[in-house]
């Protein structure tokens, strides 16, 4: 087996730069994920029919195809028309809408899991809509889903390597870069058990709280 | 926009790769989640523990970082290489669908009414019959609506392999933009694709479900066009988690 420490010491600075873009972009694209998925998910339950069903059809569309080929698309098509963005701001939007559409899904299983009474109540009192929504269901409904977002971050987290497709440097674009420079493999493994090193931890934590706010 | 001949000798090859590439790791994630997640249910602690670190291992790393590990990183560090880098891109989809899998397949038997398991050991079944006769047959429906949900996650991964220069439609629809310039077109075709592929393969999963449900004698609900494009399972194969409560 062919393994060099001294590789993996030289690897390091870059390592964390890597690092630190893997979490810009899990950061921003989570936020992106998380409110964006809200919006989906109250305009699904809206009563027009014309809100509904073209934002059920897009986040159809957008769940049911790969993130690569999305990411691709945002890069080189949306510039055409569209402003140009950089490779990392490109990727942030890229992952956040596309687990906008998984957000929303488990923000619409929140709001189903509220009490009709709780709908009955605010119509009662006369509440208008928004107001309904903001004060009544949302703080119910978000409550029971936060640990189901949490192992959505788990999920984005593995998927931001993906952005280093349209050039964006996260961990695994400066492994590629610096083991095509060296002709050595270490970077890859360090990234490798970087990934696991993160994403264990986080979802250990996750089934906690889960038991925890089950309860 | 698109020559005929770029169309015949890159496009249509590309997008039978990507069939293939569905095909084979799907087979592959379906052995790895009957055999890891029945072991997870076993009786002893050890292969218990020994599985379910499978699992750990494999839900906690990225397809795409195991791709690049498969395809750069083993053979110089172990001088042995996969026959080629669609073989590897197999493996690592396999492997890592099948560990999410084997959430789907112990969360399934777990839910078999314990009841059923009581009359097989009562009518002194051994633990293999057990599971063939009885618990595997009455989880099977169970299973399908999250293993259509895993399918359309693991159609979705197979673009990643062209990151590893295996020539998918995703890779052939990239050599498209560099040839002409011209990328809305193709792109949009890929992801139009993809999406037709999700479609047909949960049509293909509602049947066989259909089929399962009617076997063990209960009525399958009946959906709309768009409304099940992806079924509500108890497991949620994204995250390999129990789901929303």
């Amino acid at each position: 087996m062919n393994w060099d420490w001294s590789v993996v010491d030289a690897f390091m600075p870059r390592f964390w730069d890597g690092v630190l873009v893997t979490l810009q972009a899990l950061f921003w694209g989570c936020l992106i994920a998380f409110t964006l998925g809200l919006v989906w998910a109250v305009a699904q339950r809206s009563p027009q029919k014309w809100i509904s069903w073209p934002v059920t059809a897009i986040t159809e569309f957008i769940r049911n195809t790969p993130l690569l080929v999305q990411l691709f698309f945002l890069f080189y098509v949306v510039p055409e028309w569209g402003p140009s963005m950089s490779p990392l701001t490109t990727g942030v939007i890229g992952l956040g809408l596309h687990y906008s559409t998984y957000t929303s899904e488990v923000y619409r299983s929140g709001i189903d899991a509220v009490p009709v009474g709780q709908w009955e109540a605010a119509t009662a009192l006369s509440l208008p809509r928004g107001h309904t929504w903001r004060a009544v269901i949302l703080p119910q409904a978000i409550r029971r889903v936060i640990p189901a977002l949490g192992n959505y971050v788990v999920s984005m987290l593995k998927d931001s390597p993906i952005i280093f497709a349209i050039g964006a440097l996260e961990m695994l674009g400066e492994a590629r870069g610096f083991s095509n420079e060296t002709f050595t493999i270490e970077a890859y493994v360090v990234v490798g058990v970087a990934f696991l090193v993160i994403a264990y931890p986080a979802s250990l934590l996750l089934r906690a709280l889960e038991r925890r706010l089950v309860q | 926009m698109m020559t005929s001949e770029f169309f015949t000798s890159w496009f249509l090859p590309g997008v039978w790769v990507t069939i293939q590439v569905t095909l084979f790791s799907a087979a592959l994630a379906g052995v790895v989640a009957f055999v890891i997640g029945t072991l997870r249910t076993s009786r002893f602690w050890i292969v218990r523990f020994l599985s379910g670190t499978y699992f750990e291992i494999f839900r906690g790393t990225s397809a795409l970082v195991l791709m690049f590990l498969f395809v750069f990183a083993i053979p110089l560090m172990f001088r042995w290489q996969f026959i080629s880098p669609m073989v590897a891109g197999i493996v690592a989809l396999g492997l890592t669908y099948g560990a999410y899998g084997s959430e789907v397949v112990r969360g399934s038997l777990a839910a078999v009414a314990p009841a059923q398991r009581e009359a097989g050991i009562a009518l002194s079944f051994t633990r293999m019959q057990r599971l063939r006769r009885i618990e595997l047959p009455q989880a099977w429906p169970e299973m399908i609506p999250a293993f259509n949900n895993l399918l359309i996650e693991l159609l979705k991964g197979t673009s990643l392999v062209s990151l590893v220069t295996v020539a998918d439609m995703t890779f052939a629809g990239n050599l498209l933009r560099l040839a002409t310039n011209e990328s809305a077109p193709i792109y949009t075709l890929l992801l139009v694709l993809y999406f037709v592929f999700a479609f047909i393969l949960t049509r293909g999963m509602r049947l066989l479900e259909r089929q399962a449900k009617a076997r063990i004698g209960q009525k399958p609900e009946k959906l709309g066009l768009l409304s099940g494009l992806r079924a509500k399972p108890s497991t949620d194969v994204v995250t390999g988690t129990g789901g929303v409560k």
